[in-house]
């Protein structure tokens, strides 16, 4: 399979008060979008348990969305900065296992955002097309270590 | 698989199947997803209809359906609806889910087939989620009937006096030492030109002496705790120096006090106050207040003239600010707004060309009871104006700026080219971008005005200056302006300009959101529930919006704003007891092994360590519900009612349905 027709499925999970109105917000103004991203509600991001993430990746997702309340806006107060740190958490694990960690994005949308959410979808479809799909390794079968980057010789 | 699924796929008319083919989803749930529970799969034109919910009905009580699945539009519009139709089968109603194929699928995707594939994998996702939905009961919690309006402008006098009129306690907040709001400063009314204050202060002199009504001005919300129906919020009473009990208003400090302040809030700057003063002789309670920083005692130690010449020996320098906390049920915000500030736009002059004025201060030059007793003049204070122009939409309708219609400035300027005429029989140019007169009676008001000889220009200024370029310009302020109805441009000498200056958000209304736990627009105007159907209540329950802190609205929308935001409060007293979603976390004292990670991740405190078992025990009464506590504990003894682990995570697996089955990726 070529990149040129790969449509990537991307998981995203939202917060109930604002990004999943931020994408209902984007529906009633009629924005359009690319179809790729299939949306889970969450009441906040801090509910976001690292094992969904997993989760995803391993039933067949090529990325995942987590979106939120932009910091200091969390309809619980501070709940939001739990989901950032368990963020850079999961980028680092995930890089750890070969992944790229550009699979993973953060995005904080107010209810007000429609566009932005839109907006900022279509970019990650794109993003993730030109990652190509997840070659997540076939369960039983011993996991090959990502081989290393060439290293760039950096003149002193 | 033991669970009976039913599904039901709505067309919503065209809004879905116009995109989705709707027929095929529901055939497709009916036969794949059989596997997973679903028993009867259908589709039909509005699910929300009374016969739509009747379908769902008749499935429960005939096939024993055990959960539903409800393919629609998205939860936070209907979600209460099919629940209730679920309970009205004999169902439990948190049995039933539903999923938005409208707002995140049909009305956001032009790819026909992608959207249908997309519609498949939601519902997927709902039915591999519904089957572990546990049956739940609503929490329900009393209200407290006592209400707090917050801004005492005229929706939050309307808001007030309604709820106390229904015999309810109401606590009204205002910042300033005076409640009326703008609405007290200004002269006129448009379109019916009937006097501001003759209409504002019997209410305010009714909101001063209800005895439902304890008025607490000078006054700023602090902190609120707590959720609908106990509600718990923290005032700050500012030190008024007086003391409210043996004052009588009698005006003799404001008389005798030696120290003269410019107005910057009343009188927007045109005139001067006192440091001891009421903002306005009605003000609304008749108690002054000692404006600290400006009074002489206070700088230098010495003075205390208020204090000498008091009949009452009311004045108290030794008042210091006192928090009160008191319990309310629902609040009522209504702060209003702050005009746009007219010294962003340079090339119109103000704050540099002296003869150029905002609306609220030419506002307050017409008011009789203004710093000029209600003489249209220059800034000297005596010379009357022969030409004046009125520039419309500054700071409105401007990408640079604002890009909202202020929706108050058409009627505005057209009242004050009424009142200019009128009163000087200047020459008066109204400089327009469009008219917008929408309202009962405004359009007659706009051809009166055009039947007086009022000069209207179509177009955008482009500078106001003082520098002449012809002997008829010398010493006026010239207004440079393309007319695009004659396709030219135009200098034309004025001695006045008034700024039809728009209206904005009020600079802290985004801490204030934030403090009352309700999101803003961006521009920082209050979101509603929804655009059309519910533009009182906001996304947080128990807070609701009146007036112009929702957007730009003129005085009969802010008081029908005001009084439905009463009436939404007075609905919810009524009910004496409220149901709360049951989403709350619960601790497994089994599973628990007391290492307290919880305790730190809530933000409410609503964990509790019980330190003889060494185990976690999260208070419902507290709990909001987020599910921090559910994500963080490393032993996986918390369960979120509502969206549990499992629920998710078969969401998940169902979303990817079509991935996993997906040929290509076998």
């Amino acid at each position: 399979m070529t990149n040129g027709n790969f449509e990537p499925v991307i998981i995203g999970f939202t917060c109930n008060w604002c990004s999943y109105r931020a994408a209902d917000m984007a529906g009633t103004a009629r924005m359009k979008y690319a179809p790729n991203v299939r949306l889970i509600r969450l009441m906040c991001s801090g509910r976001l348990d690292p094992t969904f993430i997993f989760k995803a990746f391993a039933g067949g997702a090529d990325a995942v969305l987590i979106s939120g309340c932009h910091p200091g806006d969390c309809h619980y107060i501070d709940q939001n900065y739990k989901a950032l740190r368990r963020f850079h958490l999961m980028k680092r694990v995930l890089t750890q296992m070969g992944m790229e960690p550009g699979r993973l994005k953060l995005l904080w949308a107010s209810a007000a955002e429609g566009a932005l959410f839109a907006s900022e979808i279509n970019k990650f479809v794109e993003e993730v097309r030109q990652l190509g799909p997840l070659n997540w390794q076939v369960p039983g079968e011993a996991v090959s270590i990502p081989t290393q980057k060439t290293q760039v010789e950096v003149t002193a | 698989m033991t669970e009976k699924i039913g599904v039901y796929v709505c067309h919503c008319g065209s809004n879905i199947a116009g995109v989705v083919t709707v027929a095929e989803v529901s055939q497709w749930a009916g036969e794949e997803l059989a596997s997973e529970g679903v028993v009867i799969s259908r589709d039909y034109k509005f699910m929300c209809s009374s016969l739509g919910q009747e379908l769902i009905q008749k499935d429960i009580q005939e096939m024993g359906l055990t959960r539903v699945v409800v393919a629609a539009c998205s939860p936070h519009l209907h979600e209460a609806t099919f629940r209730t139709a679920c309970k009205n089968a004999g169902l439990n109603p948190y049995l039933c889910e539903l999923v938005s194929i409208r707002e995140q699928d049909s009305w956001v995707h032009t790819d026909k087939e992608a959207a249908t594939q997309k519609a498949k994998a939601i519902i997927s996702g709902g039915v591999a989620r519904v089957a572990h939905h546990e049956s739940l009961e609503p929490l329900r919690v009393p209200i407290h009937p006592d209400t707090l309006v917050v801004g005492g402008g005229i929706a939050g006098i309307q808001a007030a006096l309604e709820i106390a009129d229904a015999g309810f306690h109401v606590y009204l907040v205002e910042k300033e030492p005076s409640i009326g709001g703008h609405m007290a400063q200004f002269d006129k009314t448009f379109p019916t030109l009937d006097c501001s204050a003759c209409i504002l202060t019997p209410k305010m002199v009714q909101v001063g002496s209800h005895p439902n009504i304890t008025l607490l001005t000078w006054s700023e919300v602090t902190k609120v705790d707590g959720y609908v129906g106990s509600f718990a919020v923290t005032i700050n009473k500012k030190a008024r120096y007086v003391n409210t009990d043996t004052c009588t208003g009698c005006g003799i400090c404001w008389e005798k006090c030696p120290k003269k302040v410019r107005d910057e809030v009343f009188e927007v700057g045109l005139g001067n106050r006192k440091a001891v003063y009421t903002p306005f002789p009605q003000a609304v309670p008749k108690y002054p207040v000692i404006d600290a920083p400006n009074c002489t005692y206070f700088i230098k130690g010495t003075c205390k003239a208020c204090e000498k010449f008091c009949p009452t020996g009311a004045i108290n320098f030794e008042q210091k600010d006192e928090e009160i906390t008191i319990p309310v049920g629902n609040i009522i915000l209504a702060t209003g707004y702050d005009l746009f500030d007219a010294k962003r736009i340079p090339q119109y002059g103000y704050g540099r060309l002296e003869n150029v004025f905002t609306s609220l201060e030419f506002e307050r030059l017409s008011n009789a009871a203004g710093p000029t007793g209600g003489n249209i003049v220059l800034r000297d204070g005596k010379t009357v104006p022969k030409a004046v122009a009125i520039v419309h939409c500054v700071g409105s309708r401007d990408q640079n700026y604002n890009p909202y219609c202020s929706s108050i400035c058409c009627m505005q300027s057209l009242k004050f080219a009424h009142l200019v005429h009128e009163r000087t029989g200047a020459e008066v140019y109204n400089f327009y971008i469009d008219i917008r007169t929408p309202s009962k009676g405004y359009e007659e008001f706009y051809n009166r005005l055009l039947e007086e000889g009022t000069n209207f220009v179509r177009g955008k200024v482009a500078e106001i200056s003082s520098v002449a370029r012809v002997p008829e310009e010398q010493g006026k302020l010239v207004i440079q302006v393309e007319d695009t109805l004659i396709g030219k441009q135009r200098r034309i000498p004025v001695d006045m300009v008034i700024l039809s200056t728009g209206i904005q958000a009020r600079h802290d209304a985004k801490e204030v959101a934030k403090m009352f736990g309700i999101s803003c627009s961006a521009d920082n105007w209050y979101i509603e529930r929804h655009p059309k159907l519910d533009p009182i209540a906001t996304m947080t329950d128990g807070i609701y919006i009146a007036g112009c802190v929702q957007g730009p609205k003129d005085i009969p929308a802010s008081v029908a704003q005001g009084a439905a935001a009463a009436a939404r409060v007075l609905g919810k007293i009524q009910q004496k007891e409220i149901s709360l979603e049951p989403v709350r976390a619960t601790v497994n004292q089994e599973q628990c092994s007391g290492c307290r990670i919880c305790n730190d991740l809530c933000p409410f405190n609503a964990i509790l360590f019980h330190e003889e078992t060494m185990v976690s025990e999260v208070n419902p009464a507290l709990c909001q519900g987020c599910g921090t506590c559910v994500a963080g504990c490393p032993a996986g003894a918390i369960s979120g009612t509502g969206f549990s682990n499992d629920q998710i995570l078969s969401q998940i697996n169902g979303l990817l349905l079509l991935r996993i089955t997906d040929q290509e990726y076998a």
